[in-house]
């Protein structure tokens, strides 16, 4: 089993580079490359967080802007994120290296956050809501005790969808000279040593995964914490009832809500 | 920085450029559909069983998703380099890992789309006789096509702009041209008309598709609320 061979390279030889302590110290390491990856991640998400929390709530709080947020959601989908980094590298005030990888990043993280707490807040069972303002809440005060706990679980799935996404997308920064965990396997792909690229593809691979596994059970903890039960019983796929439409705009961005993240 | 720096003008649009290099754009827009096409025929051939397989035997659903899911979760450039080893240097490790991602979408899509057929109407076709694979192709896929065909849509429109990474690799199509556009120094209009083609591509290929379906589900269409 030690020896097995991959195509240009043996699983005992990605194992051996990645059980090299040399591997694991200096810039070219991954200690470092995973600092480059999760730091350009985290600024991503937390600029992409602040635009577009504040935007989705508001408008999933007055009801109204669906179908413009289902529409940002198609078009960034068919916008290829290279692209946008590669963009942003040529301009003056950006140029190559991590700051463009971040701000595309960012672009394409927005979707999924908008999209899922707009639904998130608006879907809030409207019942719940009459007689929030029954018992005297001003829309404020609604919005802060009733929308939004109710509206937490989905619009954490909106949250660990970007993640995953960003996360993912941010080994493209080894092709800009961000550095990244891309790097790793750029670096072997370029100097055909294929052990150290499978070593990178596992890493890269295992940091992805462990990302959306461990907000998996994150988002199983919060679902049981803040419940569905306010929420409508049929969630998101429910029906509003027989006869009822769901208002315009709103169901596309339903659908959205539900989908898997987007190209990386 | 320095603004008493002029390099050669870098415009990001001209038509100069666009003009000069109508043949460059043309092959790769005809790449760039060849290679979504492939990975897309691809990815139908392999999920049709797959979630077929799903639905005739429930126990395997979870696992068939969930390495699909697993496989999703891989980025593009990892899978891709992964491929390159067991299938060369050419377009089909891109053709792979893309059509592995469609997958997830594609099987996903068909499961639902075919659990939702309403159980009376597969009743009714079973009590006329017609039989499993009869009841599969004349009653079932076309009933859940608008679930498959979302599917589809949205799979292609992920694969045309993710086919841009394989530019790296040099497979052909726009990638190609905004790859090379960063090298230069003057590459901005490359970088940028190929991008927007490529948006295009993809905003095209959702809007034809769309058609395709209004086309195969004209009672979907006398359904829905007349236009004004």
């Amino acid at each position: 089993m030690g020896s097995t061979a991959l195509p240009g390279g043996t699983v005992s030889g990605v194992w051996a580079w990645l059980s090299d302590p040399k591997h694991w110290t200096g810039d070219d390491g991954v200690p470092h490359r995973l600092i480059e990856h999760l730091v350009i991640s985290g600024w991503a998400l937390l600029i992409a967080a602040v635009v577009a929390l504040p935007f989705a709530i508001a408008a999933g709080h007055v009801g109204r802007g669906g179908a413009v947020l289902a529409a940002i959601g198609n078009v960034g989908r068919a916008i290829p994120t290279y692209a946008v980094i590669v963009i942003l590298a040529l301009t003056d005030q950006v140029g190559v290296g991590a700051l463009a990888v971040v701000l595309a990043l960012a672009l394409f993280a927005l979707p999924p956050l908008l999209v899922n707490s707009y639904v998130a807040v608006r879907e809030v069972d409207p019942d719940v809501k009459d007689a929030a303002r029954g018992m005297g809440m001003t829309g404020g005060q609604m919005l802060r005790r009733v929308e939004l706990p109710l509206a937490f679980p989905l619009a954490f799935a909106g949250f660990r969808t970007a993640t995953v996404q960003v996360v993912a997308t941010a080994t493209f920064g080894s092709l800009v000279g961000a550095g990244t965990l891309g790097q790793i396997i750029i670096n072997g792909f370029s100097v055909n040593n294929y052990d150290q690229m499978y070593a990178g593809v596992v890493v890269v691979a295992v940091v992805c995964l462990a990302c959306d596994g461990g907000l998996a059970v994150v988002q199983r903890l919060v679902g049981r914490r803040w419940g569905q039960s306010a929420r409508r019983p049929a969630g998101l796929r429910g029906r509003r009832g027989p006869g009822g439409s769901p208002p315009a705009g709103l169901a596309a961005a339903e659908a959205l809500a539900t989908l898997p993240a987007g190209a990386r | 920085m320095d603004n008493t720096f002029s390099g050669p003008p870098n415009p990001w649009l001209s038509w100069t450029w666009v003009h000069n290099h109508a043949a460059e754009l043309g092959t790769a827009l005809q790449q760039h559909v060849t290679i979504t096409l492939a990975a897309m025929a691809m990815a139908l051939l392999a999920s049709f069983p797959l979630a077929l397989v799903a639905r005739r035997f429930r126990r395997t659903e979870a696992p068939i998703l969930a390495v699909a899911g697993i496989l999703y979760t891989v980025p593009s450039l990892a899978l891709i380099a992964a491929l390159v080893p067991w299938l060369g240097l050419t377009q089909w490790p891109v053709v792979v890992a893309l059509a592995i991602y469609a997958v997830l979408v594609l099987v996903r899509n068909l499961v639902v789309g075919l659990d939702d057929v309403p159980a009376d109407v597969v009743d009714a076709a079973r009590g006329m006789g017609l039989s499993r694979t009869r009841i599969l192709w004349r009653v079932e896929l076309p009933l859940a096509l608008p679930a498959v065909m979302a599917g589809v849509r949205v799979a292609t429109v992920s694969t045309i702009g993710l086919l841009t990474i394989g530019g790296y690799l040099g497979v052909g199509g726009f990638g190609n041209l905004i790859t090379e556009g960063l090298q230069l120094t003057v590459g901005r209009a490359q970088v940028v008309t190929a991008s927007l083609c490529c948006v295009a591509l993809a905003l095209l290929a959702d809007a034809a598709l769309l058609g395709i379906q209004r086309f195969l589900t004209p009672w979907a269409r006398r359904r829905s609320p007349a236009a004004p």
